[in-house]
């Protein structure tokens, strides 16, 4: 990039926790090559000082789940040469979207004073759902290295290496020994998206699906197997409907049991 | 010529000392996340002694024995092959100076590896997986070097798990070849032994130092018995007759959906598979585009990338992708490489986490086609032991 001007970089939050933002913050032995190869625009969690747009590559962190975020998104598309959405809620509408199977009318009215300063939708959805997205990156919050790995590979304009296979892979290729098979555990790791390098099964947790559903997902013969495996369908209801609750596969796994569990 | 030996535990632990006094990274079976896993041994300590465990299509347990043994289990999530043929290896690096840039190869990798209680299916897969990685026109230099440097201890199997079938696939439970010693554990309630055979120079040559008295009659009959009853044991058992055909003759065949039904595609089986040799390679560079590295990493063929071509995946289902797995493993790594992918280690079956179980899915084929030649021919189905 030498002799030219750095690609200008700005983070846009939207319904969010900032995780994602911070994990980019996290970064610190990659940061300061990063801030000598490029320009940070904005990032509202690092910086008040907003550069004015057009930006060369916008990491869009969040769900939309307000009017305003509606009409914002566009803008933010519309000034962005290459558009990121980091993290599960705005790849698929984060915790918050556990709004969709409810009525928000009837949260609002309980949470707040005065509902009538309330103004939002009655779901949270993802980025994608409004706007074209030019790569998605999976995660509650996002894999740091990923983060680092999508952008260096913009800056090199080639291929981001967060292959789209099953937390399994992750597992084995560690060494881990599978939680579901040699403790019965509940695990979402066959349908779930590597990324964090399996890191909840390392330390003898079952998978919580935070990075969202894997290439080809069979949520079916998963949440089979669950129940199998001694959980109730409550409980399979609740292991789909986390962080990535809006995710399809996951969102109609978890109507499955639901349904089922209605039943009894 | 190779006389067989006894040692006791105090012997099994001189071997140990011998090993890594020549310089040997002694590798064994040790207890880690109630699992028996393979990791260094300093001492018969590391050892999962008084350990074993049951094991069922996509379930195992860890349990006590009643006894000390050793090498009372049957075989746990990992094989040898993530030392031999490692899951994460760096292939080269590239660093770029002012004009150009320079390729910085890895050096293979010389570590010398003494590997304590391989069992016969596990040799049998080394094998396999050498005529992938050696006896191929790319051979792999690295895996080339970790397997010249290498010294097998195996042990013959005490005891069979429900999901091993190497009666079936000729690969056990006896140790005949590829190994440097053999031991047999004999347990009763007055001793605890090991008989000890040596199968190469170099395994003669430790034994000599590990200093064995010499086995009797009744330890020879003994050990004899304990592989023998062993191999009754199996809790599975696969059909080999005719398998190349049968599964070529029937690529179209129902089952493949219905497996596709309960497959996750979650790669387990490929990776837990010992003979499974598919890696990926990753490009990386640096933020700053002045420093690239190739990474090769274990791959499956239940994953989407790995049959992406120019337009796109290639085997698109469940269903292919299974099929071509089974299909690969039992009948055209025949035709590959001389021999079948399947050591009947039954590791593909306990690791599913549905409990997948491909002799059960061989069975299932092969009987719905003798009914079908029953129909037609009316003749009685054919005896196809192999």
């Amino acid at each position: 990039m030498s002799g030219k001007s750095k690609p200008k970089v700005a983070v846009w939050k939207f319904a969010s926790c900032d995780g994602c933002q911070l994990s980019l913050l996290d970064c610190e032995d990659e940061l300061l090559a990063l801030t000598e190869e490029i320009e940070i625009a904005n990032f509202p969690e690092a910086s008040r000082a907003v550069v004015k747009g057009p930006y060369d590559l916008s990491l869009v962190e969040g769900s939309i789940t307000t009017p305003d975020d509606l009409s914002r998104i566009q803008e933010i598309r519309r000034l962005s040469k290459t558009l990121v959405t980091i993290g599960a809620c705005a790849t698929a509408g984060g915790i918050q979207a556990l709004r969709n199977f409810k009525d928000i009318h009837e949260f609002v009215s309980i949470v707040y004073a005065s509902p009538e300063f309330i103004s939002t939708l009655d779901q949270s959805t993802p980025i994608s759902s409004h706007i074209k997205v030019d790569f998605e990156l999976r995660g509650c919050p996002v894999s740091k290295a990923q983060l680092v790995e999508v952008i260096s590979a913009y800056l090199n304009q080639r291929t981001p290496n967060t292959p789209a296979h099953s937390t399994c892979v992750e597992c084995k290729r560690r060494g881990t020994v599978c939680v579901m098979v040699a403790k019965g555990t509940m695990c979402l790791g066959p349908v779930t998206h590597a990324g964090c390098d399996a890191l909840c099964p390392t330390y003898n947790r079952g998978c919580y699906g935070c990075f969202g559903p894997q290439e080809n997902p069979n949520t079916i013969s998963l949440g089979d197997r669950l129940r199998e495996q001694g959980a109730d369908s409550a409980e399979v209801v609740r292991a789909f409907r986390s962080f990535n609750a809006g995710a399809e596969a996951f969102l109609k796994e978890s109507e499955r049991h639901e349904k089922e569990n209605q039943k009894h | 010529m190779n006389k067989p030996g006894v040692i006791d535990r105090e012997g099994l632990n001189r071997l140990i000392q011998t090993l890594i006094g020549r310089g040997y990274q002694v590798v064994g079976p040790t207890v880690r996340d109630e699992a028996i896993v393979y990791d260094n041994v300093f001492s018969i300590e590391d050892l999962p002694a008084g350990w074993t465990d049951e094991q069922e299509g996509g379930t195992y347990r860890l349990k006590k024995r009643s006894d000390d043994a050793l090498f009372g289990y049957t075989l746990g999530p990992h094989s040898w092959k993530r030392f031999l043929h490692p899951p994460e290896r760096r292939l080269w690096q590239a660093q770029k100076d002012s004009l150009d840039f320079d390729i910085v190869p890895e050096q293979p990798d010389n570590t010398k590896y003494a590997f304590l209680g391989m069992r016969s299916c596990e040799l049998h897969a080394i094998a396999i997986q050498d005529k992938v990685f050696i006896q191929s026109p790319h051979t792999d230099l690295h895996y080339q070097s970790l397997r010249q440097n290498a010294l097998f201890v195996a042990v013959n199997c005490g005891q069979a798990g429900n999901t091993c079938f190497c009666v079936s696939m000729q690969t056990g439970p006896k140790v005949e070849a590829g190994y440097d010693l053999v031991l047999t554990e004999i347990l009763d309630d007055s001793h605890h032994s090991f008989l000890i055979e040596a199968g190469s120079e170099a395994g003669k040559n430790i034994l000599e130092e590990v200093k064995a008295g010499p086995a009797g009659a009744g330890e020879i009959k003994k050990a004899e018995e304990i592989v023998t009853n062993t191999a009754k044991q199996m809790g599975r058992a696969m059909e080999t007759g005719n398998i190349k055909e049968l599964l070529y003759e029937n690529l179209e065949h129902p089952a493949w959906g219905e497996i596709a039904e309960r497959c996750l595609s979650c790669a387990n089986c490929t990776m837990v598979c010992p003979t499974c040799f598919c890696s990926t390679v990753e490009d990386v560079t640096d933020v700053a585009g002045d420093h690239a590295e190739r990474w090769q990493k274990w791959d499956s063929c239940f994953t989407m990338d790995f049959s992406s071509i120019h337009g796109g995946a290639v085997r698109n289902s469940t269903q292919s992708r299974y099929r071509q797995w089974m299909t690969h493993k039992l009948a055209s790594w025949q035709d590959q490489f001389d021999t079948s992918g399947c050591v009947g280690c039954g590791r593909c079956i306990t690791w599913c986490p549905v409990g997948i179980d491909l002799t059960r899915e061989v069975a299932v084929i092969r009987e719905s086609t003798t009914c079908q030649e029953e129909n037609f021919s009316g003749s009685e189905a054919q005896n196809e032991n192999s």
